[in-house]
């Protein structure tokens, strides 16, 4: 654990080309040493076993980064994009992994958060809480509204309702210019109960980057989300998401309505978008329409795929490397989309369950199956 | 509205709908043999456009100047490439997938569209930005009492009914066209009767995606300008089109494309006069938006499927 983020300090500080590819083949090597060494499962059965250990070290691993670049406004942007778009694809999660609902405008519900918390952040005296309250649940409201051809069909259906609605959303977007057309909206800066999260602070004399207060909101939100989703997974509803995804019929007839959870799943989904989608819009400072590509929403796709479907362990590391990468090794950069939809393509051709796939369901955790000895 | 005008939008929604139709024939085609979408079909069709582009700069470059004999060059190039690529796409990424969940077929192929996009943007010399596409049918335009209409038009709708009646008949009168209704009716059927499934399936990718080439060349042709996006857009709107008109049905496809450029169409012209605030820059939100809604409405498409699984 300590030494992941370690880890991750060191590269999100290398500054060269060379410390970052070194940096990368030591991670391949330990890898690969672990699996020769088989440490791998022992680790693993004590991260399965102690899941709330796991939980608190990463979010104080977090806090650790955070500390060590208490002042660097780069690094702290970009684990703050990392915790964002985590809590993103695990609303995706819940529509992809466990009620099976396609959507491929994740980067659209996205920017329909931050659209509406440009809005209303400026026309509006409301309480910035309401307001990015208010970018979830508009994004959770165009998306029931979404839903509703999206129940009477199946399958290709919902991905074409959805592509559809990406590619509208975006074209609307640099038509209309009451939302400023291709150039964007600014945004003023958050204003918690009093407290400015865009304002920079000394803390025992100690100069400390704005970003700070948004890697603390961020990562509040990111393990808000994933403690929801885990509670969600394991309750019944998410046995009965379950059931739908893996057979429509047989849910059915033991009378699991379709619907419900569709919608249910659907609504979930788009409201953790729509929410992260006004924080990283207020954290930035200005939305424009081309941040919300459909190739952006096949990347929140991909780092789910990565990460493996259905698991919310695996998003956070996956979405790590997927946005990471590319702003460290610049020369990738620009083919940052071209790589990953070849890494997507062999993922799903050779390893289709991600890097760290869901397992079977643990009906009583922490009780030993009684023929395992 | 003056009737030349009004020509002028028929004649545009009729050569829209073409290509449309001549799209979404290939998404019928995929679905009827294999029951997948294969979505990276438009980046298929945009890859046919450059190809053509880049066979006609390299023709005009080793002296040939008829613009005939070019035209056909770019024709065999683009849609020998295309037909390459789709049976590439069946062979590599499809039939390996076929007893995964549905979803991974969807994204494979979704990805693959990505990864065809970026390569053209990234590897086309200067592929970011839009490019001219040569312009090789006579442009004269002859009066039809007050009508004026072009000749280049013309003689790409006429080349494009050809074209789809072309499939037509190939795939209702030849023995090849039998193969591929009975692999669509039933794949292990059809096996049992001895047809070769595999070969069945590559030239349905084939002919489906040299499809997309030509239509690839007629809006290139047409709109005398070509980029790496245009895959994106025209392959959601094909897809939109043969949903519309009920999947796995050629004469549905033909239907929706056709439809889906009429909406368009009134988008841009008939809703700015009603309703000023709307301008044509809205056309195709208002042709999404009317895609959604008929799919709420009659979610099996216009003309249905033969035999559709729904709960």
């Amino acid at each position: 654990m300590a030494t992941a983020f370690a880890y991750l300090w060191a590269l999100l500080h290398a500054e060269s080309q060379w410390a970052v590819g070194g940096l990368l083949l030591l991670a391949v090597l330990v890898m690969f040493g672990l699996r020769r060494l088989r440490w791998g499962e022992p680790l693993g059965a004590t991260a399965s076993a102690s899941p709330r250990v796991l939980g608190v070290g990463c979010a104080l691993g977090v806090l650790a980064l955070a500390a060590a670049f208490h002042n660097v406004h780069f690094a702290l942007l970009l684990v703050c994009t990392v915790l964002l778009y985590a809590v993103v694809c695990l609303g995706l999660n819940i529509q992809f992994g466990y009620a099976g609902v396609v959507n491929f405008a994740g980067a659209a519900f996205f920017g329909v958060g931050s659209y509406t918390a440009a809005t209303l952040a400026t026309h509006t005296a409301l309480p910035h809480a309401l307001v990015l309250l208010a970018g979830g649940a508009v994004a959770a409201a165009i998306g029931s509204l979404l839903i509703w051809p999206v129940l009477r069909t199946r399958g290709h259906y919902a991905a074409l309702v959805t592509i559809a609605f990406g590619i509208l959303f975006k074209s609307f977007l640099e038509v209309n210019d009451t939302l400023g057309g291709p150039q964007g909206l600014r945004i003023p800066g958050l204003n918690l109960f009093g407290w400015k999260l865009g304002d920079g602070f000394e803390l025992a004399g100690i100069e400390i980057s704005f970003y700070a207060n948004y890697v603390l909101l961020s990562l509040v939100l990111c393990l808000a989300a994933f403690v929801f989703v885990r509670r969600i997974e394991r309750s019944w509803i998410g046995l009965a998401m379950d059931m739908i995804r893996t057979d429509e019929v047989a849910a059915a007839v033991f009378g699991v309505g379709i619907a419900r959870w569709k919608v249910l799943a659907f609504t979930f989904g788009n409201f953790l978008a729509g929410l992260a989608g006004a924080v990283y819009g207020m954290m930035t400072g200005y939305v424009a329409p081309n941040n919300f590509t459909f190739a952006d929403s096949l990347i929140l796709v991909s780092i789910l795929i990565l990460g493996g479907i259905g698991n919310p362990w695996g998003i956070l590391p996956a979405a790590t490397i997927v946005l990471i990468l590319p702003e460290k090794f610049q020369f990738i950069q620009e083919y940052r989309f071209l790589l990953y939809a070849l890494l997507v393509i062999f993922i799903l051709l050779f390893r289709p369950d991600g890097l760290l796939p869901r397992t079977v369901r643990d009906y009583f955790p922490g009780r030993a199956p009684k023929d395992a000895a | 509205m003056g009737l030349d005008i009004l020509s002028q939008y028929v004649v545009n929604t009729l050569m829209l709908g073409m290509i449309y139709a001549m799209v979404a024939v290939g998404f019928t085609l995929f679905f009827g043999v294999l029951d997948v979408i294969q979505f990276s079909h438009g980046d298929v069709l945009m890859l046919g456009g450059f190809t053509a582009l880049a066979s006609y700069l390299g023709a005009s470059a080793a002296g040939i100047a008829n613009p005939w004999l070019l035209l056909a060059i770019m024709l065999l190039a683009s849609t020998a490439v295309t037909a390459a690529l789709g049976a590439f796409v069946a062979r590599f990424l499809v039939l390996p997938l076929k007893n995964a969940p549905p979803l991974n077929t969807l994204l494979v192929t979704l990805m693959f569209g990505l990864a065809v996009r970026e390569a053209v943007r990234l590897f086309y010399p200067n592929g970011s930005n839009p490019k001219p596409f040569p312009r090789l049918l006579p442009d004269t335009s002859f009066t039809l009492g007050t009508l004026a209409l072009r000749a280049d038009s013309l003689m790409l709708l006429a080349a494009g009914l050809v074209v789809v009646v072309g499939v037509h008949l190939l795939i209702t009168r030849t023995k090849l066209g039998l193969a591929i209704r009975a692999v669509a009716q039933d794949g292990e059927t059809a096996r049992v009767m001895g047809i070769d499934f595999q070969r069945v399936v590559l030239l349905t990718f084939g002919l489906g995606s040299a499809l997309a080439a030509m239509a690839g060349v007629m809006n290139g042709l047409y709109y005398n300008e070509i980029n790496f996006g245009l895959g994106l857009l025209l392959g959601v709107i094909g897809f939109s089109a043969a949903i519309l008109g009920g999947l796995g049905n050629f004469l549905g496809a033909i239907l929706g494309g056709f439809l889906f450029a009429a909406l368009q169409t009134f988008g841009a012209v008939v809703l700015p006069m009603v309703a000023p605030a709307i301008t044509s820059a809205y056309k195709d939100v208002f042709a999404f938006t009317m895609v959604i809604l008929l799919m709420a409405w009659k979610p099996t498409g216009l003309i249905a499927e033969r035999s559709s699984e729904r709960v």
